[in-house]
């Protein structure tokens, strides 16, 4: 038995192999679900865990589902396995070690919403672990995991893998359904939503690699067994990636509510010696920065708490910043970060994530005072007027990186 | 009413349909939000971001479903955090838009300062300067300084040929997409695409030719910026130094209304020159689109080949002589020769010069001869299609049969317009030998062999043991529109195709609604009004000429066509040709008068759809030169003693207009009517729909049909089945059969240099096994004899060309009138 709930493998040896898996439980909840419970019947569970996305955002995942209509037909399940957030790994050790979990999650889903075809889309640099995903794939299907008939009953599911070609635009959902239609990977307008009018214009759910991993547990165990983890709001238990100015980073399995102290002090073995604790980036490049004081260090790591600190829980990818980190060099990392990575459909975006590399550029040689409002300002022009969340994010580490570390975007004394 | 929405923007009420975008509404309140990636023909993308507003909505109370009030009881409204683009969102009741507010403005600045950072400083030097949505939203919403640092601006590639007619500057491109969506949803040639990401976003094309596609040009009205340029017009003149004629394009029977730019300039010796065409708005016919054709091919009125001088056979040889003389002559001849008259005209003509020359025609008790392998001109005015709103409309409901048409190639605009209408829910039915452009949008496809066009097109007709899936669509159809063209026929097929396509019609009893009835596809501009002035086409061309005395030829040239007219007129007695060209019947003639391209006068065309409309002058005539209707009735006079009133072509109208039977009630005036137009494009703010004119001189009138009318009238029976077509299984010879293509080497389209690449080049379309049994290699040279004579071509393959037969071009060097016998060998 394993106490963790997600990276199963760290404490099953092989588990990535489809006999072990089996032998410890796997493919239980999914033959439960196919020939025990009615599709809504699995959602209404999903729904009352309180289950919330992996990826990012956070959204209710059972109620993501709900949202499809059923007069519009066929349904998909679309994992998202771009994973491209800076500091964010944890999808990939579930696809590497743990790829069956997450599998029969999506087939849960699939279920759930009556899809018979579901994809994993990979980042185009997963390539190797979509061969092996592949490879998987062929032995569920062989086994009698996946295919027509599924446990004698009348429900069909194939998976299929799709890999990217290199764009972190292409983990934005509906960018990822143009990718997988064979187009230019850039956000659609919304409404309408992929729930609705997704790949191919039908009704599609995509969800995170993590989220669809939590599946299996939810169903076998039930609902209020996952409550267990976590807090009221944000149930269950995260994969936190942890990186950065930190002497044992890595992806730790820890439920939500766990504070950063917890998770940066704890588990992630403090910062190195020499050094203190400077700032938190919780959600990747995405983040809006925490000054990392006594108060943000007990913050607990969920959904709701975080905000007050004036950032997100996101991807909880959490980069650890210490004082030998000055907030300009950081801040010209994830804007050039995303002046690569802009689709270009827009123009704030696209023009501001170009003007702001080459503002923080010059500041981080210069310092003129006037380049630091400037860049503020750029970044306060493109607030909410990009067509997708990747302009929106990509001025939060700017912005609170102005306001919390001043100091470190004028020259500097002896430093 | 249902369906309809009230909502207020900027603080002024309107009510619009249900589905309208807020900046659609807007326009008909007159307040206009800037836009660039919007455009009202295509769906919305929400790019740019310029068209951000402020969007209040009236709150609900989710418990009892009413609208929560204010303490004045005024509705609470919830604005939402962010703003919204106006071009992608729905109007919806009680909606309150805000375009006005210091948010909305500080937001427009803002995007107009981001589109500017990397934009070049170009004006100077830009084609699209004057008529620059860009330089207009700048001037009315942006900031007089930039705060980007010069030196950081990306540079891009400048002049970069999409292929020779369009060039691209893609520094100057503000990456809107118009041209990349208006290829793949109207155009369907996405031969154009974004590459890379980010703000290297270019625009490149994928195709070779670069950007081939009929309907580059267009691509140049609706670019906001002066990214695209047309080879034609760059670096050619200012807008504001252009003066505006109205006109239509004269090379298709589709009628598009365009608007000649001129200016007269000191390079060109003080002439007006013509600078370029731009698309003038009508709905009703073209809406605001030109086929490359039609833009590009008017060169041919300031070719230096221009007759100038009235010509006369002396000794043999044509020789220069005065108007005087040349007239005199011609009198002379014809009241000599006069007893077996013909003329010969073609669709090149306008309605003036057309009665003009019927009425010397029937002076002289001659022939009125039509030069056009069409049938069917005769059925129009009892059946025609007499949609006053032409085919922009057409959606759910309206079955459309395209019998023995290369639609895309015969009238580009209509393949357009039937391509968006089956899009907004009609039905289309393709009946045609081979597969072309239609068939991927098409509910059913009918092949046949060539010759059995008649058959095909009657299989379709409901009730019959054929009809199947097709029939029951025309059963339950509101409105069954009949296309019919000339793809693989001759006359005789053509009169076969008009009669089974009339016969069609008529058995699916929807005749007598404006939304249904038979539309041919002429070969030439004014084809209709050749037909309703009272010429047609002769059974046997080729005999009539040979046997007349007396042939007046005006706008067609027949010996450069076909050697067998060139062999029947040397046997006509006396020859007198209306030119603008020494063509090779002008060769042949006794006399020559040169003629003013109709860029230089004014006249009427009457359009496929039986719509008439008005040309004006646009140039400077060419002197020495008269329009035909005058030249003709010169020689009336000298012939008969008419009495020459008629010195204007509104007074030639006044008078056909009065002895044709559906021309009644139209006048000068009328034709020059006009309404407001919906979208509302052509205004000051060119960044709404493109650089398309606003159409101040005229839409036309539609002529109405017998049938609409409810008038008695009576169609030609159908035609029988085809019994008697040779076997060609055993015979050494293909079946050779003409099709159309659109850049051809007719008399005006080849003065155009700039379409000289695009255009066709001889080709022999057979199918494989065809090829293959004659030993011939598809992509190579070819030999094909025809009565005699052999010519060069080039084969090609296609899968879905029946076996046995092979597809020629028109006016491409290889006459072929008619499915005609022929022998090819490598």
């Amino acid at each position: 038995m394993s106490s963790l709930l997600l990276l199963r493998h760290r404490e099953i040896s092989n588990l990535n192999r489809l006999d072990i898996y089996v032998k410890n439980g796997g493919f239980k909840a999914f033959k439960k679900a196919v020939t025990g419970l009615q599709p809504q019947q699995v959602i209404d569970e999903v729904k009352t865990s309180g289950l919330r996305g992996r990826g990012g955002a956070g959204f209710p995942t059972g109620m993501k589902w709900s949202f499809l209509p059923t007069n519009l037909w066929p349904h998909y399940v679309v994992a998202n396995a771009d994973e491209s957030e800076p500091g964010t790994f944890k999808d990939r050790e579930l696809l590497e070690q743990n790829p069956f979990q997450f599998l029969e999650g999506l087939a849960i889903a699939s279920y759930a919403v009556q899809a018979h075809t579901a994809y994993v889309y990979l980042r185009g640099e997963f390539w190797q672990q979509a061969a092996f995903l592949d490879r998987c794939i062929a032995e569920m299907q062989k086994a009698g995991y996946l295919g027509d008939q599924l446990f004698g009953s009348d429900y069909s599911l194939r998976i299929y893998t799709h890999l990217g070609a290199g764009a972190y635009v292409c983990g934005e959902e509906t960018a990822l359904l143009e990718s997988i239609e064979g187009k230019m990977g850039q956000p659609r307008l919304r409404p309408p939503f992929p729930a609705v009018e997704g790949l191919y214009g039908k009704p599609t759910v995509i969800n995170n690699v993590e989220t669809l991993a939590n599946l299996p547990y939810i169903i076998e165990h039930g609902a209020a067994k996952f409550m267990q983890y976590g807090t009221a709001k944000s149930p269950g238990v995260k994969i936190f990636s942890l990186s950065g100015s930190v002497n044992r980073p890595g992806n730790y399995e820890l439920p939500l509510g766990s504070t950063f102290r917890e998770l940066i002090f704890g588990l992630g073995g403090g910062i190195p010696a020499g050094h203190k604790i400077k700032a938190i980036l919780p959600a990747g490049a995405s983040s809006s920065i925490i000054l990392a004081d006594e108060k943000a260090l007990d913050t607990p790591m969920d959904y709701e708490s975080v905000p007050a600190l004036g950032a997100q829980l996101g991807s909880a990818s959490v980069i650890v910043v210490d004082d030998s980190i000055r907030m300009d060099w950081l801040v010209n990392k994830t804007v050039h970060f995303f002046r690569h990575e802009s689709c270009g459909k827009c123009t704030p975006c696209r023009e501001g994530t170009y003007w702001m590399s080459h503002l923080t550029e010059k500041i981080v040689h210069a310092h003129r005072k006037e380049d630091v409002q400037l860049l503020n300002t750029v970044a306060r022009q493109m607030q909410n007027k990009c067509l997708c969340a990747l302009g929106e994010f990509s001025i939060m580490a700017v912005m609170t990186a102005i306001e919390k570390f001043p100091e470190d975007f004028t020259a500097s004394k002896g430093r | 009413m249902a369906n309809e929405i009230k909502l207020t923007i900027d603080g002024k009420q309107v009510t619009v349909p249900a589905g309208t975008l807020i900046v659609d509404a807007a326009r008909e309140l007159g307040i206009d939000i800037p836009v660039f990636c919007y455009h009202p023909k295509m769906e919305p993308v929400g790019m740019c971001r310029m068209c951000l507003v402020e969007v209040g909505r009236p709150v609900v109370d989710r418990a009892t479903n009413q609208p929560v009030l204010e303490s004045d009881g005024t509705p609470k409204l919830q604005f939402g955090p962010k703003m919204e683009t106006a071009c992608t969102t729905p109007v919806s009741a009680g909606m309150v838009v805000i375009g006005m507010s210091d948010k909305v403005k500080a937001a427009r600045n803002d995007v107009l300062e981001f589109l500017l950072t990397s934009h070049p400083l170009d004006c100077p030097i830009c084609d699209k300067g004057g008529e620059c949505p860009l330089q207009n939203l700048t001037m009315g919403f942006g900031k007089g300084t930039s705060r980007f640092n010069f030196e950081d601006k990306q540079h891009n590639q400048k002049h970069v040929p999409l292929g020779e007619l369009i060039y691209l500057d893609r520094e100057r491109c503000i990456q809107c997409g118009r041209c990349v969506r208006f290829q793949k949803d109207l155009a369907d040639d996405p031969v154009i695409g974004f590459y890379q990401r980010g703000r290297n976003l270019v625009i490149d094309t994928s195709s070779e030719p670069g950007f081939d596609s009929i309907f580059s040009g267009n691509t140049t009205d609706i670019c906001p910026v002066g990214a695209l340029t047309t080879a034609d017009f760059r670096f050619g003149a200012r807008p504001w130094e252009l003066k505006s004629a109205a006109s239509l394009c004269n090379h298709c029977a589709v009628g598009c209304n365009l608007t000649y730019n001129t200016r007269r300039e000191a390079k060109s010796d003080g002439k007006v020159v013509i600078k370029r065409a731009m698309p003038r708005q009508n709905e009703n016919v073209n809406e605001i689109w030109l086929c490359d054709k039609g833009r590009f091919g008017y060169h041919f009125a300031e070719s230096h080949q221009r007759l100038e001088k009235p010509l006369i056979r002396k000794d043999g040889e044509l020789v220069e002589s005065t108007w005087e003389e040349a007239q005199d002559l011609a009198a002379k001849a014809l009241r000599a020769y006069g007893f077996r008259f013909i003329s010969l005209a073609s669709g090149r003509l306008s309605n003036e010069d057309l009665y003009e020359m019927k009425q010397l025609t029937e002076n002289l008790h001659g022939q009125a001869c039509l030069y056009s392998p069409m049938a069917g001109g005769n059925l129009t005015p009892l059946i025609g299609y007499a949609n006053p709103q032409g085919l922009s409309s057409v959606g759910k409901g309206t079955v459309i049969v395209v019998a023995a048409s290369n639609l895309h190639q015969e009238a580009p605009i209509w393949w357009m317009q039937v391509r968006a209408a089956v899009k907004r829910g009609a039905k289309l039915i393709v009946v045609n030998a081979r597969s072309t452009r239609l068939d991927k949008f098409a509910s059913a496809v009918v092949r046949y062999r060539f010759g059995r066009e008649a058959e095909a097109i009657l299989s379709l007709v409901p009730g019959s043991e054929t009809s199947g899936e097709s029939g029951k669509m025309m059963t339950e159809a509101e409105n069954l529109v009949v296309i019919y063209g000339s793809d693989g026929i001759g006359l005789e097929g053509s009169r076969q195709v008009s009669a089974a396509s009339a016969e069609l019609l008529r058995a699916t009893n929807l005749l007598g609604k404006p939304g249904s009835g038979l539309l041919p596809i002429w070969q030439r501009a004014n084809d209709q009004g050749a037909w309703d002035t009272g010429f047609t086409p002769p059974d046997d061309l080729v005999k009539v000429v040979s046997e007349a005395d007396g042939v007046l030829i005006a706008g067609a040239d027949p010996a450069g066509d076909h050697p067998a007219y060139a062999a029947a007129l040397k046997k006509a007695k006396f020859i007198i040709v209306q030119e603008q060209f020494l063509t090779k019947t002008a060769q042949l003639a006794d006399i020559v008068f040169p003629v003013q391209s109709m860029l230089e006068r004014d006249g009427s065309y009457t359009n496929g759809m039986r719509r008439v409309q008005r040309f004006m002058p646009v140039v400077e005539k060419l002197p020495g030169t008269r329009p035909d209707y005058l030249v003709t009735a010169q020689l009336r006079q000298k012939v008969v003693h008419s009495n020459l009133e008629f010195i204007s072509a509104a007074q030639v109208f006044m008078v056909l207009a009065a002895h044709l039977p559906d021309y009644q009630n139209l006048t000068y005036a009328r034709l020059m009517e006009t309404v407001p137009q919906h979208p509302i494009l052509g205004r000051s703010d060119v960044y709404y729909g493109g650089t398309s004119f606003e159409n101040r001189q005229g839409l036309g009138v539609q002529l109405d049909s017998a049938a609409n009318r409810r008038e008695a009238y009576s169609l030609p029976a159908a035609p029988s089945v085809q019994n008697d077509l040779p076997d060609l299984e055993h015979a050494e010879e293909l079946m050779a059969v003409p099709v159309a293509e659109l850049l051809d080497t007719g008399t005006i389209t080849q003065k155009s240099v700039l379409l000289g690449k695009r255009t066709s080049t001889p080709f022999a379309l057979m199918h494989p096994k065809t090829a293959q049994q004659k030993g011939l290699a598809p992509g190579e040279k070819a030999k094909i004899s025809l009565a005699g004579v052999t010519y060069q071509t080039v084969v090609r393959v296609d899968e879905s060309v029946p076996t046995l037969h092979v597809l020629l071009p028109r006016s491409l060097g290889i006459p072929l009138e008619k499915p005609t016998l022929v022998k090819m060998a490598q």
